[in-house]
């Protein structure tokens, strides 16, 4: 978490190493000689669990980082965080002052973490210096921050959500086709679920799985969950109804597997999924964690979550929130040059293909999707829900509360319904209530 | 009968005329002795407790975490939103308090029992008596993550042993029950906390039992009491002392339990089992809400004060009316 | 022994139940520490399906337990050793002396004891970040600092169990070593330290155990390298699989020794508690 400077010494003996020797195709557009401006120095990176494993990240990493040293000369510091320390560590470095110089964060979590003013911001000069905002997606882009203010990080791994289905169990069942609509995916859900199998996991004890679920079904209700000046707007009759819709997954049309309530880890409903327990579930980037998990890829098919078949008022035909992890600079870092020049080389063209490949997620710069990896048809469906039908989550400062609270009530009310009791929409609107009220900024 | 008792453990207390011989310029030792302590103790406990009690007068919340000498001045109001009952935030933080009053009371009836009766049936020599100990002694020696965590396993819904042996082997119940969430939650945290106290109890009595004399047994069965009355006559006035500290231990270590809680249900804490010191984390550091987290604690420390004060007058009044 | 045959009855089916309610939770933490990962996947199982080491092989890499493993133990050592010799300094001049300001300072230890740690969580570690801001002490993730924080459970309990202990020992000791030339120092470690061993081991097991398992402010102020075992052990549930077998192995592995140790001290433990308390 510290920052050393290395001795004048290493850094002489590094400035000898001719710039020509350096794999030189994988430096990028601007100006070679600048590149090695900051030899010598040491980042801290907190990068997040994407693999399969922390072990996993770091294999993944650490000859990637060997790459960027050798271009730059910069030593990086690897640790992984996992997903259930992260935020909290973001925390505890934002109020302490003392942080890594880059980290990764869950791009939900951009408004909440520019609101405590931790992060450098990407004012224009930053993002030239990094290449130029175009580079970016612009749906990735609305993910970081604060509409009308610098983003707080900038994405670089990008994902969606899809509807992952098990093609050998649905041939079986006679379905020729994944569902469009929710009304064809209830008949499809009844055909699938028998004594002996569900048609369908949820990571029910999940709080970021269910805000993400809650969230999409919202947006086709039409509901939003904070208004024009980010006020909370959680107890609103469309947020309610979108709730009510996931819960009666379990309770009412019973496609869910009750112990699915107790689901929290983020692993256990792909888990099913994989082995053939279910046979669909909603989930972002699987095709990489599906393999790991021994699931036949030919099994393997994708589709956009389904809208209903009439949009209420009001009501936007989205099936995702835009997901994707973002790469921010701490702002009092003793290496400001170096940190940008680090995320420079993470949302370089090279290295987008090489991260995104490996962990199944989509690049974040348009240029990199020339590579025939992202051409396959299942990674195709979800970089169309991530340009036509994915939409941010609020981007304001009390949505990292919204994740917290919200979720929370979702899985106590997952809880009521597997234990038995019923989940009304009075119940769901009084607990919106109690968790709007909690809502402090 | 007492005075027999009161010899066999003597106080430290010396009459004042042998401690006369302490030299007068001999008095800056006992202080110097107390500074590591007073050092530490105002490091750790005194100056962290004074900032916690002014972090709840400020508004500290994630916008002022990056530089939080400038958080506003909040006066009372993260102390009328924790205690607002008629709002979310207050019926919680009293719902909480409830679940943990129930929660402790209920560890505490068992776990002084249970001690008890182990106490009572080990306290004459038989074969084994020793291993027997030993092995009950166990829970309280683990680590208490390791045993919580084997709970957890335990209580897992389809691959646990408490729904294997209660539904596939017992048949008492169909349909596997949920242990980890939902209304059972209660019952397993209090349960687990049980396991793992009252082998303390067990200790603590056995311990003061062994230093009642024989001869006092002897005296009360020549009077003719049987197995119960001597409990009644001779055991429980004797372990007073004993229990006086017990009881207070055993309460205040159960209602600040965060560590079985934590462990046992993770993030997820399910409503039923939400005990005050959990409550009071996910408040704070769930929703970075530091100023109503502080609030929250420092309400929940002038509880306990309040129970404590009065806990130890009303037992001082009864050894000094004894 | 005269003891009446109902009642040899009860204490047999008593104890028995006891130990059934004890024990059971133990044979399942060891008898799914050498069950392979389906066993444990499945449904619950009395009797593995075979036999296998393979967990407690595979538990040192899934995580990297080793290290959590030292931190654990440098860090319980640690505050077990500090708490002991402030609570000894301390406890010998309350015991020993009169002063002003000895009811105070007595009761104020005391009354620490019912502090609950989420109020010193926050503030403690503001502290610590100002004062390595200031200093360059760095006490915020390092092994020090998380000492400093158990003396925050410890050092109460300590003082006031030792108390109660040396004020059991007759000032006689003292006053024989005070003859015989010593300074109050000599006679505190020369006579009445050996005298007071069963209460000072019972403060150091305390100390450690405590320490051992403290997961409030072990899980903020640690980071990967200085994690102890407490927060450590729940990084098993990974991506895949929840690793149960593993989990129970490490809990076992990390437990034999403390347990072993508890067992074997507590005759002090009991010693020294039961003194304190006996006011």
């Amino acid at each position: 978490m510290r920052l050393n400077k290395i001795a004048t010494a290493a850094v002489a003996g590094l400035m000898v190493l001719p710039l020509a020797a350096c794999g030189g195709s994988t430096s990028t557009s601007s100006g070679t000689a600048s590149n090695k401006a900051n030899a010598g120095v040491t980042l801290t990176y907190w990068a997040s669990n994407q693999g399969t494993s922390l072990d996993n990240d770091k294999q993944v990493l650490t000859p990637e980082l060997a790459k960027f040293t050798k271009q730059t000369g910069i030593k990086v510091q690897l640790e992984v965080v996992p997903w259930a320390d992260l935020l909290n560590r973001v925390l505890a470095a934002t109020t302490s002052g003392k942080g890594p110089d880059v980290v990764n964060i869950g791009n939900t979590w951009s408004s909440s973490v520019q609101a405590t003013g931790a992060f450098l911001p990407f004012d224009d000069a930053t993002l030239t210096a990094i290449g130029g905002k175009s580079r970016f997606l612009a749906g990735s882009m609305s993910a970081t921050g604060v509409a009308g203010q610098p983003p707080a990080a900038v994405p670089i791994y990008s994902m969606a959500y899809g509807l992952y289905y098990n093609k050998k169990q649905f041939k079986a069942a006679g379905i020729a086709s994944p569902p469009k609509t929710w009304d064809e995916f209830a008949v499809d859900a009844k055909k699938l679920t028998t004594p002996k199998h569900w048609a369908l996991s949820l990571e029910a004890g999940s709080k970021t799985e269910n805000i993400h679920s809650a969230f999409t079904l919202s947006q086709q209700q039409g509901g939003s969950w904070f208004d024009s000046s980010g006020k909370a707007t959680f107890n609103t009759p469309q947020n309610v109804a979108a709730i009510k819709q996931y819960i009666d997954f379990m309770q009412t049309d019973k496609i869910v597997n009750p112990s699915d309530a107790q689901y929290s880890n983020g692993t256990e409903a792909l888990k099913d999924f994989a082995t053939g327990t279910t046979s669909m579930v909603f989930w972002q980037a699987a095709q990489a964690s599906l393999k790991q998990l021994g699931m036949n890829p030919d099994d393997i098919g994708v589709a956009p979550v389904p809208l209903p078949a009439q949009l209420p008022a009001g009501g936007k035909a989205v099936t995702s929130m835009v997901a994707g992890i973002n790469l921010g600079i701490f702002k009092n870092t003793k290496n400001k040059d170096a940190a940008i020049q680090f995320v420079k080389f993470m949302t370089s063209t090279p290295e987008q293909q090489m991260l995104n490949k490996t962990y199944g997620s989509l690049p974040s710069v348009t240029d990199a999707y020339s590579d025939p990896a992202f051409q396959a048809p299942n990674v195709l469906v979800i970089k169309d829900v991530l340009s036509k039908s994915a939409a941010p989550l609020p981007q304001v400062p009390g949505e990292s509360q919204f994740e917290k609270l919200v979720g929370a009530a979702m899985t106590t009310l997952f809880a009521d319904a597997a234990t038995g009791k019923t989940v009304t929409s009075a119940q769901i609107a009084s607990a919106l209530a109690a968790a709007q009220q909690q809502v402090t900024s | 009968m007492v005075a027999a008792v009161q010899a066999k453990a003597p106080h430290g207390r010396l009459p004042v005329n042998s401690v006369r011989r302490r030299k007068p310029r001999r008095q800056w030792l006992p202080y110097v002795l107390l500074i590591p302590a007073i050092v530490m103790e105002l490091l750790i406990h005194i100056i962290p407790m004074l900032i916690g009690v002014m972090m709840s007068f400020f508004k500290m919340t994630q916008l002022y975490l990056g530089n939080w000498q400038q958080a506003p001045f909040a006066h009372l109001d993260n102390y009328r939103l924790a205690m607002d009952f008629n709002q979310p935030a207050g019926k919680a933080l009293l719902h909480s308090f409830a679940v943990t009053i129930a929660f402790t009371v209920l560890v505490l009836a068992f776990s002084w029992s249970l001690g008890l009766a182990a106490a009572v049936l080990t306290q004459r020599p038989f074969r084994g008596r020793g291993i027997v100990r030993t092995l009950l002694l166990v829970p309280f020696a683990l680590p208490i993550f390791a045993s919580v965590i084997t709970w957890n396993f335990m209580a897992q819904r389809d691959t646990g042993v408490i729904n294997h042996v209660l539904v596939n082997q017992l048949h008492l119940t169909q349909g596997n029950p949920f242990w980890l969430i939902g209304g059972n939650s209660f019952v397993t945290l209090t349960l687990v906390v049980i396991w793992r106290t009252w082998p303390f109890a067990f200790l603590m009595m056995s311990a003061g039992m062994q230093s009642i004399p024989a001869d006092v047994y002897e005296a009360a069965m020549l009077d003719g009491a049987g197995v119960f009355a001597q409990l009644r006559r001779v055991t429980l006035p004797l372990l007073a002392p004993v229990n006086r500290v017990l009881v207070l231990v055993l309460f205040l270590w159960t209602f600040n339990d965060f560590t079985t809680p934590y462990t046992l249900f993770g993030d997820t804490t399910p409503v039923q089992a939400d005990l005050i010191s959990i409550h009071i984390y996910q408040n704070s550091f769930g929703t970075w809400n530091f100023g109503t987290g502080s609030a929250m604690s420092v309400l929940l420390l002038l509880f306990l004060m309040v129970v404590t004060g009065f806990y130890l007058f009303f037992v001082n009044r009864r050894t000094d009316s004894a | 022994m005269h003891e009446p045959n109902w009642f040899r009855w009860t204490r047999r089916v008593g104890l028995f139940v006891l130990l059934v309610f004890t024990l059971v939770p133990i044979y399942v933490m060891v008898s799914s520490a050498v069950k392979p990962l389906q066993d444990v996947q499945g449904t619950f199982t009395w009797w593995p399906s075979h036999f296998t080491l393979a967990p407690f092989r595979d538990m040192w890499t899934t995580i990297p337990l080793a290290r959590y493993f030292v931190n654990s133990l440098v860090v319980a050592a640690a505050s077990s050793l500090a708490s002991v010799l402030i609570a000894l300094l301390a406890a010998y001049s309350i015991s020993r002396y009169r002063f002003r300001g000895r009811q105070t300072f007595s009761v104020v230890v005391l009354s620490t004891q019912m502090f609950p740690g989420i109020l010193f969580l926050l503030p403690l570690f503001v502290m610590f970040v100002n004062i390595s801001n200031v200093t360059g002490i760095n006490l915020y993730g390092s092994r020090l600092g998380l000492i400093l924080t158990f003396l925050t459970f410890t050092l109460p309990f300590a003082i006031w169990m030792l108390i109660g202990y040396l004020d059991s020992i007759p000032r006689e000791l003292d006053e024989a070593a005070l003859v015989d030339g010593n300074g109050p120092l000599g006679a505190l470690f020369r006579v009445v330290v050996p005298a007071a061993i069963p209460g000072i081991v019972a403060v150091a097991i305390y100390a450690f155990m405590t320490a051992w398992g403290e997961v409030l402010f072990a899980s903020i102020m640690t980071d990967d390298t200085t994690r102890t075992l407490a927060v450590g052990l729940r990084g098993y549930a990974t991506q895949n699989n929840v690793y149960w077998n593993q989990i129970m192995a490490a809990s076992l592995t990390v437990s034999v020794p403390i347990v072993i140790g508890f067992l074997l001290m507590q005759r002090f433990m009991v010693a020294g508690l039961t003194a304190g308390s006996v006011k």
